[in-house]
């Protein structure tokens, strides 16, 4: 199996694919299709404490460690939000710890996506952005202690 | 296609576009369709042009000024409150209080009137369909006072059960606070029966006229409320000012709210006497400018006469209605008798943040969410909806647009 691409080349791929779109309603498109092909999380993730909140949509979110890598699975009601999600587990499912903390996210901008990440009211994708990080954090410090 | 020419034979809905910069623009490449009234309604070019002219003309700190500046910007700021007490029909302008908004409204009599007033046992009944500006305040109220949140239930159309109403309504209950029209529903209560019946225990009575007032003639002496509040900007006046009326016996007992600059006559270290009605309540440099120019939005309402403004909107909520009820798995939240021009609903799978992204990518703007009223939703077992808010210039190709959007973006969405 050929090595794990980093953070920066899966972001890369994600703005080429997006430079093929010249309009909006192409992009959300595919953004909905991302989140209609995303594995929904079974109902056992679905409490409380694996619960991003946001104001307008609910973002699940669960984290797995193994051999140095970090392993998300999420799912949300809203199925933009869902599609992005998607993208965000492409990115950064599968990384390192340090990777992910120090992961700009720069794709997210560059495809247009920002207003997502502005409206901190609206849906739970920063929130959940955050609560990725959170989770390498948390299991760098683990593996240190 | 029907043209909205012939929806209303007195109001030029056209000329009337022409006087709102912000109609002209365009989001995503395609013009904008603004329905989102009842969160914020646009301003027309004689509220632009008053900001404009305070700042150019005669900017000056109000009351105290001995200049010309300042006896100018003092007199269009007092004129405006002689506008607002036209506007509401308020006894005296004395009794008109300018705030930040509605929320301060609700604020201010929570924590004066209601400290004053409200002891352990007491209750307070709000109904489930209120914003949480009007739930908060009595809650932290109450949270401190020990005091008891009692809520009038609504029917599955969305409108008060007033048989509940009159049960809840007893002896205990001190203050009846409550929505005139529905920001998520569109809901018009009784609200004159609700004053008349809690006048008879004894209780007083705060209306929330964030959304009625640009819709209805509120004539305060005839309901015979005990505070009304309001904001401009939903009047098609500035963000960031607002009205509290209240009756004056109440307005003179009630202990200040904030301290400060213009809520006093005399200060020292040891003893302030207290300014009189309405300054008392205006602590502090107001907001001049905003306030100056909110008159110029209420002439411009009267000017086109609220029945004619009600007449199209009711006129384009029926059209809404009928068009919407056509989109499959469309279901309509809030199907009270009386209605201003609020339409709430839900899709069939589809998720209302999923559809407002997508109509704002046609230039849609529409408000999606729980319209900060949780209760209200929880009541529905529902996380949110999709919410359609007309004003004075919206038209029924708007609503074509509106409808059409829906389609595209169930299609997109299934």
């Amino acid at each position: 199996m050929s090595e794990r691409k980093t953070i920066g080349e899966i972001e890369d791929e994600i703005v080429d694919e997006f430079s093929l779109f010249d309009n909006w309603d192409d992009k959300y498109e595919y953004i909905i299709d991302l989140g209609k092909r995303l594995p929904p999380l079974d109902d056992q993730y679905k409490k409380d404490e694996n619960k991003v909140r946001g104001c307008q949509s609910t973002v699940w979110l669960v984290a797995d460690y193994k051999e140095g890598k970090i392993i998300y699975k999420a799912e949300s009601d809203a199925i933009i939000v869902k599609g992005l999600i998607s993208m965000l587990i492409r990115v950064l499912s599968g990384q390192s710890p340090d990777d992910i903390i120090n992961a700009k996210l720069e794709f997210i901008r560059k495809i247009g996506m920002m207003t997502h990440l502005a409206q901190t009211r609206s849906n739970g994708l920063l929130a959940m952005v955050k609560q990725m990080k959170n989770y390498a954090l948390a299991y760098k410090l683990k593996t240190a202690s | 296609m029907i043209k909205s020419a012939t929806i209303q034979d007195r109001l030029d809905v056209y000329a009337i576009r022409g006087q709102f910069p912000v109609l002209n623009r365009e989001v995503k490449g395609k013009p904008l369709v603004y329905l989102d009234n009842a969160a914020t309604s646009q301003k027309p070019q004689v509220v632009l042009d008053a900001l404009l002219n305070y700042y150019t003309e005669y900017n000056a700190n109000i009351h105290r000024g001995i200049h010309t500046l300042a006896e100018e910007a003092t007199a269009a700021f007092e004129a405006t409150r002689d506008t607002v007490k036209q506007f509401i029909n308020a006894g005296s302008r004395e009794q008109i209080i300018f705030t930040r908004g509605t929320t301060e409204g609700i604020n201010l009599v929570a924590q004066t009137w209601g400290r004053q007033n409200i002891k352990a046992g007491d209750e307070i009944l709000v109904s489930n369909m209120e914003h949480h500006s009007n739930i908060v305040p009595w809650y932290v109220l109450c949270q401190e006072k020990g005091a008891v949140l009692k809520v009038v239930p609504i029917n599955e159309e969305g409108e008060l059960i007033m048989d509940e109403f009159e049960k809840l309504l007893t002896e205990k209950t001190k203050i009846v606070s409550i929505v005139h029209a529905s920001n998520a529903l569109g809901t018009v209560n009784p609200v004159k029966e609700i004053i008349k019946a809690a006048h008879k225990k004894g209780a007083v009575v705060l209306i929330d006229g964030a959304q009625s007032s640009v819709h209805l003639d509120i004539d305060v002496q005839q309901l015979d409320c005990d505070f009304f509040a309001f904001s401009s900007h939903k009047v098609y006046g500035p963000t960031g000012v607002g009205v509290l009326y209240g009756k004056k016996d109440l307005l003179e007992a009630m202990p200040v709210y904030q301290g400060g600059g213009e809520m006093i006559k005399e200060v020292y270290f040891d003893k302030v006497i207290y300014n009189d009605l309405p300054y008392k309540f205006e602590a502090g440099t107001p907001n001049i400018a905003d306030t100056v120019a909110f008159k110029a939005a209420l002439d411009f309402t009267t000017r086109l006469g609220k029945d004619k403004i009600r007449k199209h909107e009711d006129e384009l909520l029926r059209y809404a209605t009928e068009q919407l009820e056509q989109v499959p798995g469309l279901k309509i939240i809030g199907k009270a008798r009386e209605k201003v021009s609020v339409i709430s609903f839900t899709i069939e799978k589809a998720h209302p943040q999923d559809l407002g992204i997508l109509l704002d990518n046609r230039g849609i703007a529409v408000r999606t969410g729980h319209h900060c009223a949780q209760p209200l939703m929880d009541r529905f077992c529902i996380p949110g909806t999709t919410r359609a808010s007309f004003a004075v210039y919206n038209t029924k190709e708007e609503v074509d647009e509106l409808v059409l959007g829906l389609h595209k973006a169930i299609k997109i969405l299934s």
